[in-house]
Parts: C-alpha cells; sequence; structure tokens
C-alpha cells in the first residue's frame, strides 16, 4: 500500500506498477494535464512538480557529535522533481504538489503572477514545469535553505528548458516573486507536517518487506526501512533492481519501455539515507541526494560541492543519489573520480554482513562493480582533507548546466609543510591522486602521472613534463561529447590550471571564467 | 503620439482603450499558462475508443525493403490495426511542394528511423512495443551523408540556382587583395517542448475531424484529404496552441496527422499520435546545415569590390522546402552589405537523412553567416576593426542600394541602427578595455563583435503572400475573432486582437479568439516567414473595417448621422444628427445594428503589395520590406580549455511601430538566445551508418539560462514606422532576431584571434563548441608562432 498527500488530500494506492511514474499517474490515471511530457527522460523540466518531505527523522540520526543539517531548520522541505522519472511508489510518505494546486480563490500565486506580469511565458508549455521549479525555489528562499541572488535562481530554473523566451522574463519574474513572503502552502505548512507524519507512522510502512503488490503476480515495489530488511529483500528476490532517485533507471522504463518486475527503492532506508559527520570522516548513505549532501560537502570538499551544481539539473540532484552514481559505475559519473582522489571507501552490505573496499577497488570493468550478489552500497565513507592537503575538481562539458562531461578531472595533493623562508625545498608534493571521468571505460587514477609528480615541486616544468604522461595512463575514445584528442589535450591543461590556481600567478578573475563571470554579474 | 504622416490612426487613438495596438498587453493565454489549464492537443478530453498510434522504423539509412512481416506487430497486446502503404486510399507521397515524401517507406529507406509501417493499440504503451515486433529485412546500400559528395555525384534534390549581378570573377581579378574560405554551418533541431502530436476521430459523414500541433491547418487538411481520397471539405482541421513549433510543424506535422487519418480510417475509431521525444528528433526534419564558400576581392580600406558566394543546403532525403530555403540563403548571402559584382550560387545536396525543413531564418542564418565571416576575415587581413571594415560596406545611398537579385534597399534605419548601438554599447571604449585585458591575461581571453541583420520579409513564394480573417460582432458588443494564423507562443492572437480592439474601439477583453480552424477560414498560408502579423493583422483590419462601416452606414440610414461626425472610440459610437451630438456605447450599437437586420459578421482579406520576382532571371523585389538591427556581443574565453562565457549583449532591433513591445522584445530575447544556441553548443552528431546519435536533451544542449549574458540590454528603435504600409507601419519580428546571434559566433573568433595579436581568423565552424573554439586557439596560438619564427628569420 502507498500514501501519500496530493497536495491536502490523503492518496492511498493499493496497486501500483513499479514502472508507473508520477507523471503518467497525473495524466492518465487522475486526467490532471497541467503538468506536461517534454521529454520523459528528465532532461527538460516540462513536467515538474514539487514534493514535500518532512526530514526531521533522517536527520534526527546524525551522529550526536556531528553537524546539525541547515536542512533542519524547516519542518517541511521543498524540493522540485521530474514527474517523468520519479516512480509514483516513491512518493510514500511525501507531499505532492502540482500547477493544479497553486491558485487560491481564483487567485494567482505569486511564482504565477509574477510569470504573467514579466512575460515570462510564450508557448506555455514550459511553463507549469518553470512556475513549479520556482515555487520549490521560493519556499526554500523563504525557509533560508535558498538564497535570492541570480546564480541560485540559475540554478533553480537550470533543469527547465525554455525554446521560447530566452529566460530573461522568467528570472526578471523569479526577482519579482521576493516582494511576496506568504502563500497557502507557508501558511498550512503545520497541517501538512502533521498529516505526513500521521503516514509515516502507518505500521505497515516500517516492517520492511511490505510494498506494493503489482498488478501482476510477482510484480512488486518494495520500500524498506532498514539496510536489515533490504538486505534480506535482496536475497529473496534475486532478480530484483534497487532504486534510489531512478534518474537512470528511470529511462529504462520510459525510453526503452521496460517493465520491471520487482524493486526496492532505497529512499527509506534509514541507514542509507543519513549523514554521518566525524571528526576524521564524512559517511554519506548511499541513499542521500546530491542536494541533501552538498551542505556537508560545500563545508569540508568545497571544490566537490561546486562540482554538484555542474552535476544534472537541480531536479536530478533532488532525486540522484551518491550511491546510485558510484553503482552505476558509468565511466562519465561525475561524483567517481573525486572519491577516487579522496580515497572514499564503500561500505558494503547484504546478508552476510558488511565489508568495507577501496573504492578504487570497486570499478572492475565498464559498468562492472565488485559488488555481490545480495549486496548493496551502505554508505560512501570520505576521510577529510588533512593539513596541507589540497582538492581541485575541474568539469568539462558543451553546456555549462545539466551536461554530462566530456570529461571530469580531480587531483588530490598533499605537500610538506611550509618551512619558511627561502627554503625552496619546502612544498615537495608528498602524496598525489589524480583521477579522470570520461577517458577510459571506468572511472580511473592516473597512476604513471601521479608518479611523475610524486616529490616534485609542482612546478610549471613539472606538470608539463607529468601531462605527456597522461597519454599513457589514458586512452579516451571519440564520441558524441567530444574526440580523444581533446579530452587528452584539455586534461592535460587542466593540471595546468591545478597548478596556476596553487601558485596564485594569476588573480582569480584571470584564471577561471567562473570568477571572471561573477565579476560581471555583479557589475 | 502625433505623427502627421498616419493621421487616420492617430485620430483613432485614443490613451484610454485597453489593449489598442502599441500597448504591452499580456499573452492571451498568459494565465492560463502558468495555471496550466492551457490546453494542446495531447490535454485535449479523449474520445470515447480512442485508440493511440506509433511507427515501426527502419533500421537502416539505405536500402531496399524486401521483407515487411507485420504478424507479431498485429498479434501483440491491444493492438487493433496496422497499417502500409497498401492500405492507404488516396495519394502517399505527402511532399509538401515537389513528391518525395511517401508517408511510409516506398519499397526503398531514405533515411535512418523511417517509418515502415503505423500501428493503433489500446494504449500508447502497447502501441509503441508493438511498434517493436515487426520481422523486416533490409536489402542495405552505403548511405550517403556527405553533401560535398553528394554535389561531385551530382545527388541534388532540386537544380543548382544562381544570382548573378555584375562580373564578380573580373572584379575580384582586378582587386588589390583576394581572400577566400570555406565554412561548414551545422544544422540545428527545433526542441518545441511540446513534440508532433495529432488527434484524428472519423466524422459521422465520411470526412475527419483533425486536432493538430501544426503551423499550417490548411496543407495538414489538405494531405489528409488526399492520403483518404477525401475532398478537402470533409476535413476540418484544429490548432488552438503549439507548445513551440519555429518552423518545425510548418510541413512535418501533417504526417503524423494523415497517419492518425489513415487508422482512424480503418478502424473507425478516434486514434491520436504523439510521438516520443527520441523519435520526434529522428523523424522529424531540422534546420539545414550548409558548407558555404566564399572568395572576396576587396581594396586597402576593406571596401568589397566583388564576391563570390557557394552554398551547399544540406537537404536530406527529399525536397520539402529546401528550395525556398536554399534561396533565401542566397537572399542573405549579402546581409547588410553591398556587393558591387556578385555571383551568388546554391546547391540542394541530396544525403540519406532526414529531411531538413523550415526553421527560424529559413535558410537566411546560414546564408548571412558566410559574409560576416568574410567581413571578419577581410578586417584581420588588413589589420583593422571588423566594424570598420562592417560599416565600410553597409548598404548606402543611391550607389550603394542594389542587392545581387536587383531589389533596391532602402539603407537609412540600418545605418541608423548601427550608430545608435554603437554608442549605447560604447564599442570602441570597450574595444580598448578589451584590449587592455587580454594583453595582461594569459589564458583567459575577452571577443567583442557588432553584427547587423537585414531580412527580407515576405515569403518569396509569392502566393503564400494572402491571408483571411472572420469576425462576428454579437448582440452584447462581445466580438469573436478568427485568423488563418496559428499561436505557437509568439503572441500573434494577441496581436491580431489588439487589431481589431484598433479599429471597432473595444477594450481587449472584448474580443474572444478562439482555435484556428480551417473551417473558420479557409486556404490559408502557413503561419512561417515572421509574417503572421503582418498577413493575419491586415486580414482582420480588414473584416474589422467592413463591419465598422456597415455600422456607420446603419447609424447615417436609421439614425441620420452626419458620416463625418461619426467617431469610434473608447468602446463608445460619437456622433450628430439634426437633433444633437449623440453617444452610444459599441454594445448598443450592436444591438440596435442587429434589430436594423444589419450583419454583424465579416470575413477579411489581405493580400502583399508591390512584390514580384522572376526566379529565371533571378530578379525583382520579392521582398515587400526588410527587417533591421543589430547586436554587440562580448565573450570571455579560457584557451585552456576551450570554454566559454557570453558576458554581456546589446541589441537595438527595429519592429516598426511595434503591435505590442512587450511581446516584440519577448520575440527579440528569445530568438536572440535559440541563435545563440545554434552557433554555440547545439551539436546534431550522425555516425557513419546514419543514425542520429544526438536523440534527446542529454545530448543535444539548448542554453539553459544560465547560459543567457548576465548583462542583456535589449531595446527597440522608437519613432521608426515602417515605411511601407504594413500593420500599422510595424515590422515582422518572428525571425530577423535569430541571426543577431551570428555577433556571438564573430565575437568567439574575436576572442580566438587575440591570441595571434588579431593578425590571424583561424577558421571556427559552427557550431563553436568549446571543442571548436579549443582547436581554432590551437591553430591560432600555432599561426602566431609561425609568424614570429618567420619574421625572426632574415
Amino acid at each position: 500500500m502507498i500514501q501519500f498527500l496530493l497536495n491536502d488530500q490523503t492518496v492511498t494506492l493499493h496497486a501500483v506498477a513499479p514502472s508507473m511514474s508520477v507523471l503518467q499517474y497525473l495524466r492518465t490515471v487522475l486526467v490532471q494535464v497541467g503538468t506536461k511530457e517534454g521529454c520523459a527522460a528528465g532532461d527538460c523540466g516540462a513536467c515538474t512538480v514539487v514534493l514535500g518531505e518532512v526530514l526531521g527523522e533522517v536527520w534526527d540520526e546524525l551522529h550526536p557529535q556531528g553537524q546539525q543539517s541547515a536542512l533542519h531548520s524547516s519542518p517541511l522541505h521543498y524540493k522540485a522533481v521530474n514527474a517523468c522519472i520519479t516512480p509514483l511508489a516513491s512518493l510514500h510518505g511525501k507531499q505532492l504538489i502540482t500547477i493544479e494546486h497553486l491558485q487560491q480563490g481564483g487567485s494567482l500565486h505569486p511564482v504565477q503572477q509574477a510569470m504573467v506580469d514579466c512575460h515570462g511565458s510564450q508557448c506555455g508549455f514550459c511553463t507549469p514545469g518553470i512556475v513549479m521549479s520556482l515555487l520549490a525555489w521560493w519556499l526554500s528562499v523563504g525557509q533560508g535553505t535558498a538564497s535570492a541572488d541570480r546564480h541560485d535562481i540559475e540554478l533553480a530554473l537550470s533543469g527547465n528548458l525554455c525554446r521560447c523566451t530566452g529566460y530573461q522574463p522568467i528570472i526578471e519574474a523569479a526577482q519579482q516573486t521576493l516582494a511576496s513572503t506568504d502563500d497557502h502552502f507557508r501558511q498550512q505548512q503545520a497541517d501538512v507536517v502533521q498529516q505526513l507524519q500521521a503516514l509515516q507512522s502507518d505500521p505497515m510502512d516500517d516492517q520492511g518487506d511490505t510494498g506494493s503488490e503489482g498488478m501482476q503476480q510477482n510484480v512488486q515495489f518494495f520500500l524498506p526501512g532498514s539496510v536489515s530488511a533490504l538486505a534480506r529483500l535482496l536475497e529473496a528476490h534475486p532478480q530484483a533492481r534497487l532504486v534510489a532517485g531512478a534518474t537512470d533507471l528511470g529511462l529504462e522504463f520510459t525510453q526503452q519501455l521496460a517493465q520491471p518486475d520487482t524493486l526496492i527503492y532505497t529512499g527509506r532506508v534509514q541507514e542509507l539515507t543519513q549523514v554521518i559527520d566525524t571528526p576524521e570522516q564524512l559517511i554519506i548513505g548511499a541513499a542521500v541526494t546530491y542536494s541533501n549532501a552538498q551542505p556537508f560537502l560545500r563545508k569540508y570538499f568545497p571544490a566537490f560541492a561546486d562540482l554538484l551544481n555542474r552535476l544534472g539539473s537541480l531536479q536530478i540532484r533532488n532525486q540522484g543519489t551518491l550511491g546510485g552514481n558510484v553503482a552505476n559505475a558509468s565511466p562519465i559519473g561525475d561524483t567517481p573520480p573525486v572519491l577516487l582522489v579522496l580515497a572514499a571507501k564503500l561500505k558494503l552490505t547484504g546478508t552476510q554482513g558488511s565489508r568495507e573496499i577501496a573504492i578504487e577497488d570497486f570499478f572492475n570493468g565498464y559498468r562492472q562493480t565488485a559488488l555481490r550478489a545480495g549486496e548493496c552500497i551502505e554508505s560512501i565513507i570520505i576521510p577529510k582533507l588533512s593539513a596541507n592537503t589540497t582538492l581541485q575538481v575541474y568539469k568539462i562539458s558543451k553546456r555549462f548546466e545539466d551536461d554530462i562531461s566530456a570529461l571530469c578531472l580531480a587531483i588530490w595533493i598533499q605537500r610538506e609543510p611550509d618551512a619558511g623562508g627561502s627554503d625552496t625545498e619546502s612544498r615537495r608534493v608528498q602524496a598525489i591522486r589524480i583521477a579522470c571521468g570520461g577517458m577510459a571505460a571506468i572511472p580511473k587514477r592516473a597512476r604513471a602521472t601521479e608518479q611523475v609528480l610524486q616529490g616534485t615541486l609542482f612546478s610549471t616544468a613539472d606538470v608539463e613534463r607529468a601531462k605527456a604522461t597522461l597519454s599513457q595512463d589514458f586512452q579516451p575514445i571519440d564520441d558524441v561529447r567530444a574526440s580523444a584528442a581533446y579530452r587528452l589535450a584539455v586534461a592535460g591543461n587542466l593540471l595546468s590550471r591545478a597548478q596556476l590556481e596553487l601558485d596564485q600567478a594569476l588573480a582569480p578573475e584571470k584564471l577561471s571564467l567562473f570568477s571572471a563571470v561573477g565579476a560581471v554579474a555583479h557589475d | 503620439m502625433t505623427d502627421t504622416r498616419f493621421k487616420s490612426d492617430a485620430a483613432l487613438k485614443t490613451d484610454t482603450l485597453k489593449g489598442a495596438t502599441g500597448q504591452s498587453m499580456q499573452h492571451e493565454s498568459a494565465v492560463k499558462h502558468v495555471t496550466g489549464a492551457a490546453l494542446y492537443v495531447d490535454d485535449l478530453a479523449e474520445p470515447r475508443q480512442l485508440l493511440h498510434a506509433a511507427v515501426g522504423q527502419s533500421p537502416v539509412a539505405c536500402g531496399i525493403i524486401r521483407t515487411l512481416d507485420l504478424s507479431a506487430v498485429l498479434a501483440a497486446p491491444g493492438v487493433a490495426a496496422v497499417l502500409t502503404l497498401a492500405d492507404i486510399p488516396g495519394h502517399i507521397d505527402i511532399g509538401p511542394v515537389f513528391p518525395g515524401d511517401p508517408i511510409l517507406a516506398d519499397g526503398a529507406v531514405k533515411f535512418h528511423g523511417q517509418p515502415l509501417f503505423a500501428v493503433a493499440a489500446d494504449t500508447l504503451d502497447n502501441a509503441r512495443r508493438a511498434a517493436l515486433l515487426a520481422h523486416v529485412e533490409i536489402e542495405e546500400a552505403p548511405p550517403l551523408l556527405d553533401p560535398q559528395e553528394a554535389i561531385a555525384r551530382n545527388q541534388t534534390v532540386r537544380p543548382v540556382h544562381t544570382m548573378q549581378r555584375g562580373d564578380a570573377a573580373a572584379a575580384i581579378a582586378k582587386a588589390p587583395h583576394v581572400l577566400e574560405a570555406s565554412l561548414s554551418v551545422g544544422g540545428q533541431e527545433h526542441y518545441y517542448l511540446e513534440g508532433q502530436v495529432s488527434m484524428v476521430a472519423p466524422t459521422e459523414d465520411g470526412g475527419m475531424q483533425v486536432w493538430c500541433s501544426t503551423q499550417h491547418p490548411s496543407e495538414v487538411q489538405k494531405l489528409v484529404a488526399e492520403v483518404l481520397h477525401l475532398p478537402i471539405g470533409a476535413v476540418t482541421v484544429e490548432t488552438r496552441r503549439m507548445g513551440g513549433a519555429f518552423g518545425g510543424k510548418e510541413t512535418h506535422a501533417a504526417q503524423w496527422a494523415c497517419l492518425a487519418a489513415l487508422l482512424a480510417n480503418k478502424t473507425r475509431r478516434p486514434v491520436k499520435m504523439r510521438l516520443p521525444r527520441a523519435m520526434d528528433m529522428m523523424l522529424t526534419g531540422k534546420r539545414h546545415a550548409f558548407e558555404n564558400r566564399y572568395r572576396v576581392g576587396f581594396d586597402d580600406s576593406g571596401l568589397l569590390l566583388g564576391a563570390d558566394i557557394t552554398v551547399i543546403g544540406n537537404c536530406g532525403c527529399s525536397p520539402d522546402l529546401s528550395d525556398a530555403i536554399v534561396d533565401r540563403a542566397m537572399f542573405h548571402a549579402d546581409n547588410a552589405y553591398f556587393l558591387p559584382a556578385a555571383t551568388i550560387t546554391g546547391h540542394r545536396a541530396f544525403t540519406n537523412m532526414v529531411s531538413a525543413t523550415a526553421f527560424r531564418g529559413f535558410g537566411g542564418p546560414q546564408g548571412m553567416l558566410i559574409i560576416e565571416k568574410a567581413m571578419d576575415d577581410m578586417a584581420r587581413a588588413l589589420g583593422k576593426d571588423p566594424l570598420e571594415v562592417r560599416k565600410r560596406n553597409l548598404y548606402q545611398g543611391p550607389d550603394r542600394n542594389l542587392t545581387p537579385y536587383h531589389q533596391t534597399v532602402s539603407s537609412e534605419t540600418l545605418t541608423k541602427v548601427i550608430q545608435e548601438l554603437e554608442i549605447s554599447s560604447d564599442y570602441w571604449a570597450r574595444r580598448q578595455q578589451i584590449s587592455d585585458y587580454n594583453a595582461g591575461s594569459p589564458l583567459l581571453k575577452k571577443g567583442l563583435a557588432l553584427t547587423p541583420v537585414k531580412f527580407g520579409i515576405s515569403f518569396t513564394v509569392q502566393h503564400l503572400n494572402q491571408a483571411g480573417a472572420l469576425i462576428h460582432v454579437y448582440t452584447d458588443g462581445s466580438i469573436h475573432l478568427n485568423h488563418g494564423g496559428t499561436e505557437m507562443g509568439q503572441g500573434l492572437n494577441t496581436k491580431v486582437a489588439q487589431v481589431v480592439a484598433e479599429e471597432l474601439q473595444v477594450d481587449l477583453q472584448h474580443i474572444h479568439i478562439t482555435a484556428t480552424r480551417t473551417d473558420k477560414v479557409p486556404n490559408t498560408s502557413p503561419t512561417a516567414a515572421s509574417s503572421g502579423a503582418d498577413l493575419n493583422g491586415q486580414a482582420a483590419r480588414d473584416a474589422a473595417r467592413t463591419i465598422r462601416l456597415r455600422l456607420a452606414e446603419y447609424l447615417v440610414e436609421q439614425q441620420g448621422a452626419l458620416r463625418d461626425s461619426i467617431r469610434f472610440a473608447n468602446n463608445q459610437v460619437q456622433f450628430e444628427n439634426s437633433s444633437g451630438a449623440h453617444c452610444m456605447s459599441f454594445a448598443k450599437l450592436a444591438e440596435a445594428a442587429y434589430m436594423a437586420r444589419v450583419s454583424l459578421s465579416a470575413t477579411g482579406y489581405y493580400r502583399t503589395p508591390k512584390i514580384h520576382y522572376d526566379r529565371n532571371t533571378a530578379s525583382g523585389r520579392p521582398f515587400f520590406y526588410y527587417a533591421t538591427g543589430a547586436a554587440v556581443s562580448e565573450v570571455l574565453v579560457d584557451t585552456l580549455t576551450g570554454e566559454y562565457r557570453v558576458l554581456r549583449v546589446d541589441i537595438l532591433h527595429d519592429v516598426g511601430r511595434s503591435l505590442n513591445p512587450a511581446l516584440d522584445k519577448g520575440q527579440v530575447e528569445g530568438g536572440f538566445i535559440q541563435g545563440m544556441g545554434w552557433l554555440t553548443t547545439e551539436e546534431l552528431r550522425w555516425d557513419e551508418q546514419g543514425r542520429l546519435l544526438t536523440t534527446g536533451a542529454a545530448t543535444y544542449k539548448i542554453p539553459t539560462a544560465a547560459d543567457i549574458p548576465p548583462v542583456f540590454n535589449v531595446a527597440l528603435m522608437e519613432d521608426q514606422p515602417n515605411e511601407e504600409a504594413t500593420i500599422y507601419h510595424s515590422k515582422a519580428v518572428g525571425e530577423p532576431p535569430f541571426m543577431l546571434a551570428i555577433s556571438v559566433w564573430s565575437a568567439l573568433r574575436d576572442a580566438i584571434s587575440s591570441v595571434a595579436d588579431y593578425n590571424i581568423n583561424p577558421p571556427l565552424d559552427t557550431p563553436a563548441t568549446p571543442e571548436r573554439v579549443f582547436w581554432a586557439i590551437q591553430a591560432a596560438q600555432q599561426a602566431a608562432a609561425t609568424h614570429r619564427n618567420g619574421a625572426n628569420t632574415p
């Protein structure tokens, strides 16, 4: 049985096909057609809806010494997601808000009014999705979990394609909404939280092996609550697929028309959805979304957090998970290169118990991993940076926002302490790890290149020698995103950039497009 | 607003009328858009017993079909019918102008994914799954994918065509400087957010009711009738709105409507056909890719003396609209510049790719790009600023005002636009700042460019330059308006309603525009060529004036009004008769006229005057007028990676006397960003088997909100009424701003050439992806190094 709130109405479903998306449910079952299908692949945002979630329970489980999440300040967390790839059954315990729920008593919501006033729609087909993304942003600004500056507006819209307006009036509309501070969603938040908590306390919910019986025999969607329950399910249903954000698996349903028998949803597994922050390491549950991981990464690994702003769109980051990105083992996943250079470990759990392995040992071949049958990734354990270590991350793609990497390069360096004075022998490279995505069949370390740089002063000349070695580490391919030659040449140049940044030889606005554009935007 | 030239219009203007022309009224559907209440074809209430259709596709790009066994398709769950060519009672070719577009592959397969058959089932998923079950055997042949090879092998969809004025070869031979270069111009996927969709229901008298997302309802109507062997009058097509079109739903919407109609005919049930995104991108045409070449002769001042320009359009596997599209590329190979002697040759290459089709600009952008490249190249060769060379070559004065197709250009606005923009954008000061920045910035380089646009307005196919409208006035004064144009987001309905509000002097809220229907206004032209408001606005005005005249006649005849005293103003009519001055609401007048048995329904009609063109001599006046504008773009390029950002854009665009400045500004901004996408990140890729690799937004990257320039100043020319008698002296705005984005590409080239001290302008094919920019930088750096080494060698 699945229960969720459709705005303020409780919906109870006894049978849900595992592949049924929220969008299909809205358009074909409820015949609420305000939510549009643009691509059915999570790329265009026309189907954007907003989910309201109580995160309290999850975040209360934080390690006692850990930091409280910024998200904790608000009882209801609102996020925009793509309805087209969100499994309907994953709505269990959440509030679903669609474009049909914004008007109150015939009046437009402030977000809608601003879009009308600023001429923010032309053909109107992307508009419901844009309104929903702006709603989630506006509610988040009110709760202090998003900022009102232009960069955050762009992030909020990063997953919404508009082919007509050129976005300028939409950005103006976003700015205009800030003149309003209240709406019915805010007013009714306490009631909604109560309703959601009533759903969540449903005894059916925490048994681990309950879920939705599908319409056909042996077609099931499970929503376990603990990792032990998850392991039991995996053992009982060896053919089952794990689903977290469905940002990749969802495409198998909408694009390849796959009809899965059994899905096990990880988004309610307590151990998989928590972040534990210890003095030495950050332990991120495999089903923690990119968005929820980001505040923690921002604190300890700012370069990693910046990278996440360019991983998919906000809708994807609100759904997709670190564990999914790793388990998918795609050569162009964005987080594996960073996790590789940070020497992260994975905690793998099955009915036989848990084991930890280095992430480098996890990727066996193209989309092949060390996961054994019946095992899942429980968490990703990232050692924090110690003194004299740095992390730098670069992503190259055709488009800045919401694009898959042509290549991604991460570099971690530990150097000797600065002896001060004129000791030119200080600051030597004690240890270095370089890893790339998009350069091989798996996310991969550049061992030979690392070797060249080991023990050097990391000078321009050292980096030039190292660049020549990259072709020993990587033999990239030509594909739709870039040529092999470009990948190799740019990977080398990114090493140069890393060196220039560490040397602080140039002012930031002469070194990085981001800094330079920021300077223009704030003129 | 007192312009004596337009007394009759100005006399009607009042400040209190809500929604007259010139006011920035919101889009008529704005509230419906933001609430999700606006209905697109897939949102309409589904008729009882509706079936959903899908097509089965060819796995190869070229070959002969040997076996097509559909038994498994027919046996699949939920399937009601399959459709093959043998089931078609009427025409099987739906080519819009020339034959060549069989509705399903006719023996031979001409592009990868080409529909071989169609299937209808109870659900969309069942139809799509069933379509994968066919047993197909195709004798494969190597596909032809290179347009230059096609021309070499004489594989064309239409014959070559040439425009000529003067002796270009001789002029170039005598010129002090000669340059030649080539440029590959990429195509573009429309990526309308609403994919192709049609729903068709059989009517009780053997006809078909069609709901179709199309820019051309009349053509869909004609083609549905032809494939079913029905009279055109038995088919009705309705289009309320499209979720974007951009040319992609001009001719390429019909196939899906026709297949749905054929399946509806076969099953006698309603059928809906909606293409999934990947199939939409594979099966519908795109902007033509072009291979262009120039050879120019010029003097020391950068003045062009002669130009020989060749453009090769990659038309794909059929003619579709390619004859007119390549012609328009040729018509715009001069852009804003006078070519004293010119030869312009246009080829139409056949390739085993989906037939390329209309897309905002219709070949114009691809043609313009080659002459803009020449301007930059000439400037670099002479060590001059490209703006100086551009200005030197503009159409100017009586001696430099003739196009290569012998139309006279009135250049006053063009000159003014550039002059004003040069000042408002602070071009020369910024040029200096950028030089200074670049001198002190080894890795990041800035670039700047100002490019103009001169775009010809009118369909170059003359008969399309006509339009109709239908107006009913009801007894409460409410007004029903229909016209032949379609609403695809551009705000056409709003503009046309504003025209009627102006003419009848009633507030806009009284005017109700409903769906475009072929049974309301017949034989319409596509809403294309930026002509929507020009044509349909005039037709609606004609209808409104007919009604206004009848109402005035009624006042004269029945109320004894003095003819000259009658004034329609602000929802009222004022008149004088023997008993004095009177004032009556428009609603009362309508009711009184009805009681006096006056017809309150009228059609309107318009045909564009003055245009004529003889394609045999390639001379005449194909365009009623030109729309003009200019843009300055500033970019920042990362020489380590080729990545870049557009930092600032200033646009000044001429829309004549705007019908609705807010909507016009929306067209300018939206067109510019779409053009920027075409020239930067939007890259279509095919593999060696002719399979499209970029079949979704995951791999085909249109701009997002973060791609737009942080400083984006867009202004419309003020006090610049169209000198031709267009609707309220406005100008068409749909396509021209698209080409303003050439300034971004030109600015990228500027930044790249900075690494070679502005002496070298390396090739930069489009789209200028980060990778292409990177290689151009490498080329410039190498050329600069060679140049330096060469200079040091005695």
